[in-house]
C-alpha cells in the first residue's frame, strides 16, 4: 500500500495556498473601468513590457476589424474608438479567467488523456502495462475534482460573470450573422448539457473500471476483467466522439468564427502525450520511493517510446493544420494564425520546439529512454510545451495582445497543479499499487524489452 | 593453410542458446551461430558488439534534410525566385511550410535506403552471391555452431554432446 508523504502532502497544500493568492492577484488587479484599462495599457508600454509598439498598434486595427463586425458594420469613428476600448478592458479582464481556464483544463486534460491511455490499454490487452493500472487508475481519479472546476468556469461563463466566450452574449449574437448562424449549436443551454453528458460519461467508465479492477483482485475468475474490457472498447468509441466535440465546445468555440476539422485530432494529441507523460512521471516517481518494486526499465522505455512517437504525431496534427491553412491562405480561416504569429511569435514556436525538437531529439536514442532522469526531464520539458500549446489555444481569443505569463498564469498552474498532486496521490492510498490478479499481470512481471 | 572447425548441430534453439552459454563459459570462440529464424537472445549469449546501423540512418536522415534544404533554397529561392500563386519566395523561411512534405520525405528516403544499402554492404548480401551456409538443414530446421579446433578435439566434442548436439561434424576449411 502507498502511503501519502507528509512532505509531498504540504507540497502540494503550499502549491494551491500559493496559487489561490496569485489568482486572488490576477483577479484585483484586472480593471473594472475601460480608464483604468487605458491607464494600465499606457504604464506597462512605459515600462517597455510591450515589446513591439508599431506592430502592437497595427493589430490593434485588424482587432478592432473583428469587434466593429461584431458590433455591426455601421460603426461611427467615434464608436470606434469606444469600441476599441471597451474591448482592451473586456481583453484585460478576462485574463485572470483564461489564466484559470487553461490550468484548469490543462490539469484535467492530463487525467483524461491518462484515461484514455488506459482504456487503449484495456482493450488492447496490452501485456506490458497491468502493473502500472493503479498508477493510471490514481491518476485518472483527478478527472472528478477537475471535471467540477470546468463546470463550474463553464457555468460562470454562462452566467456572464466573465468574457471567454464571446457566442455567450447576446448582444453580440444580435449583431452577428455568423453566430446567429451558429446559435442552434452555440447556445448557453445545449452547451452546458452537452459539458455535463461528457463529464458524466468520462467519469462513469473511470468509476466502473476502477471498480472492475479492484474486483478482479478478490475474484476466483476472470469475469470481472472480461467486463472491464468490454466496458473499456465502449468508452474509447465514446470517447472519440465526445473528445471531439468537447474540443469544439471548450477549446474553438472561445474562436466563434473560426472553424478547423481537425481540431479535435490536435487537442487529443495533446491531451495524449501529456496524458503518458504523466504517468511516466508519476511511476518513476512512485518507483524511486520504492512502491513499484516489478516496475523495470523496459516499462519506462515503453512509455518513453509513446511520448516519442505520439508528441510527433502531436506535430504532425500541428503542422497539418497550420500548413494547410496557411498554405490556401484563406482570410476567414488564416486570421487565427495570423494573430498568434504576430501577437504570439515565440510562445507560438517555442512550442513547437518544447513538443517537437527536443523529444525527438532526446528521445531517440533506446538507451536514452531507460535513463530516468532523462525521461523525466524530456517529461517536464513536455508538459510545460503542452501548457503553452493550451494558452495558445485559449489566450490569442480572449486576452489578445494583452498577454502576458505573470502572476495571475503561474498562480494558477500552481493551484491546479497542487490540486491535481494532492489529489492524484490521495487516491493511490485506496488501493495496493500492484494489481495482483489481472490475467496478464505476470507478463507484465517479467516484460523485457 | 587449412584451418579445423567443428560443426554441433542442434535441433531447438533452447537447448542451442544453452549450449552457445556452456561453449562461452569454456572460453571456446564460437566463429559463427547458424539459425533458420533470430533468436532472442543470441546475440547477446554470444557477446556479439551491438549494431550501430541505427546510428547511420539517423545520418543518412540528416544528410537526406540537408540535401533538400539546399536543392528547394537553390531552385526556388535563388534561382528563380518566381512569384508562384501569391507564395512568398523571398526567402526560405518565408515559403518553409511549402518545403516540409519534401523535406521530411527525403529525410526519410535517405535514412530508409541508406540505411538498408549499408546493411546489404556491411553484410555482404547481393544478387547471385554464393550461399554460405554449410549445411542446407541450416535453413529449416537445425542450428549450427561452428567452433574454431585448437588443441584437445576429444574434450570438445565431449563438452558439444553433453550441451545436447544432435550430430557433431569435424570440417577442413
Amino acid at each position: 500500500m502507498y502511503t501519502f508523504s507528509n512532505r509531498l502532502k504540504i507540497g502540494s497544500v503550499i502549491l494551491m495556498a500559493l496559487g489561490l493568492m496569485g489568482m486572488a492577484i490576477g483577479f484585483i488587479s484586472a480593471p473594472s473601468t475601460v480608464e483604468e484599462a487605458k491607464a494600465m495599457v499606457a504604464a506597462s508600454h512605459d515600462d517597455g513590457h510591450g515589446g513591439g509598439h508599431e506592430a502592437a498598434a497595427q493589430t490593434h486595427e485588424t482587432t478592432s476589424y473583428d469587434s466593429t463586425t461584431e458590433h455591426g458594420a455601421a460603426a461611427q469613428d467615434a464608436d470606434h474608438s469606444l469600441d476599441h476600448d471597451e474591448h482592451l478592458l473586456h481583453q484585460l479582464q478576462n485574463r485572470p479567467w483564461s489564466a484559470i481556464y487553461i490550468a484548469a483544463f490543462f490539469f484535467f486534460m492530463l487525467a483524461l488523456g491518462t484515461l484514455a491511455f488506459y482504456a487503449v490499454q484495456r482493450a488492447a490487452q496490452a501485456g506490458w502495462s497491468p502493473l502500472l493500472f493503479r498508477v493510471m487508475e490514481g491518476i485518472t481519479a483527478y478527472l472528478v475534482p477537475g471535471g467540477i472546476a470546468i463546470f463550474v468556469i463553464l457555468v460562470l461563463s454562462v452566467l456572464h460573470m466573465n468574457h471567454l466566450f464571446v457566442w455567450m452574449d447576446a448582444e453580440t449574437v444580435a449583431h452577428d450573422e455568423l453566430l446567429q448562424g451558429k446559435a442552434g449549436y452555440l447556445n448557453p443551454t445545449f452547451f452546458l448539457i452537452r459539458a455535463a453528458v461528457f463529464l458524466g460519461g468520462w467519469i462513469a467508465y473511470r468509476e466502473v473500471s476502477r471498480r472492475l479492477s479492484l474486483a478482479q483482485d478478490e475474484a476466483n475468475d476472470n469475469s470481472n476483467f472480461i467486463k472491464n474490457f468490454r466496458w473499456s472498447a465502449g468508452f474509447l468509441v465514446f470517447y472519440l466522439v465526445t473528445e471531439s466535440i468537447m474540443s469544439w465546445d471548450w477549446i474553438m468555440s472561445v474562436d466563434p468564427h473560426w472553424f478547423s476539422t481537425l481540431f479535435g485530432w490536435y487537442v487529443f494529441a495533446s491531451m495524449f502525450v501529456s496524458g503518458i507523460t504523466t504517468i511516466a512521471l508519476v511511476t518513476i516517481y512512485l518507483k524511486s520511493r520504492g512502491y513499484l518494486p516489478d516496475v523495470n526499465d523496459s516499462h519506462i522505455h515503453d512509455l518513453g517510446k509513446f511520448m516519442f512517437g505520439i508528441s510527433i504525431f502531436w506535430t504532425y496534427l500541428w503542422f497539418g493544420q497550420f500548413m494547410l491553412i496557411w498554405y490556401a491562405d484563406i482570410p476567414e480561416e488564416v486570421t487565427y494564425f495570423v494573430t498568434r504569429i504576430e501577437d504570439f511569435k515565440l510562445p507560438f514556436f517555442g512550442m513547437v520546439a518544447m513538443n517537437f525538437l527536443f523529444p525527438l531529439l532526446v528521445l531517440m536514442n533506446s538507451d536514452y529512454k531507460r535513463i530516468n532522469w532523462f525521461v523525466v526531464m524530456t517529461g517536464i520539458v513536455v508538459l510545460l510545451g503542452h501548457y503553452l500549446d493550451v494558452y495558445l489555444m485559449i489566450t490569442p481569443a480572449t486576452v489578445g495582445d494583452q498577454w502576458y505569463i505573470g502572476v495571475p498564469e503561474i498562480g494558477a498552474v500552481l493551484f491546479f497543479g497542487g490540486a491535481f498532486i494532492f489529489w492524484i496521490f490521495r487516491a493511490m492510498t485506496k488501493a495496493p499499487l500492484q494489481p495482483t490478479r489481472n490475467p496478464f499481470i505476470e507478463e507484465s512481471r517479467q516484460f523485457h524489452y | 593453410m587449412a584451418s579445423k572447425v567443428i560443426q554441433a548441430y542442434y535441433d531447438d534453439d533452447d537447448v542451442l542458446m544453452h549450449a552457445v552459454k556452456k561453449v562461452k563459459a569454456a572460453r571456446h570462440h564460437i566463429e559463427e551461430v547458424y539459425c533458420p529464424f533470430p533468436v532472442h537472445g543470441l546475440d547477446k549469449a554470444m557477446g556479439l558488439a551491438p549494431t550501430r546501423i541505427a546510428i547511420t540512418s539517423f545520418m543518412y536522415g540528416c544528410l537526406g534534410l540537408t540535401v533538400a534544404i539546399v536543392m528547394m533554397n537553390y531552385i526556388m529561392i535563388q534561382d528563380w525566385p518566381q512569384d508562384i500563386g501569391g507564395k512568398p519566395s523571398f526567402s526560405y523561411i518565408e515559403n518553409m511550410p511549402a518545403f516540409v512534405p519534401v523535406m521530411f520525405e527525403m529525410t526519410v528516403f535517405f535514412a530508409a535506403h541508406l540505411m538498408v544499402i549499408t546493411f546489404y554492404l556491411r553484410s555482404r548480401l547481393w544478387p547471385f552471391k554464393k550461399a554460405e551456409n554449410p549445411d542446407p538443414r541450416s535453413t529449416d530446421d537445425h542450428f549450427i555452431m561452428e567452433i574454431e579446433l585448437h588443441g584437445d578435439e576429444a574434450a570438445l566434442t565431449d563438452l558439444l554432446r553433453e550441451t545436447g548436439a544432435v550430430e557433431i561434424n569435424r570440417v577442413e576449411k
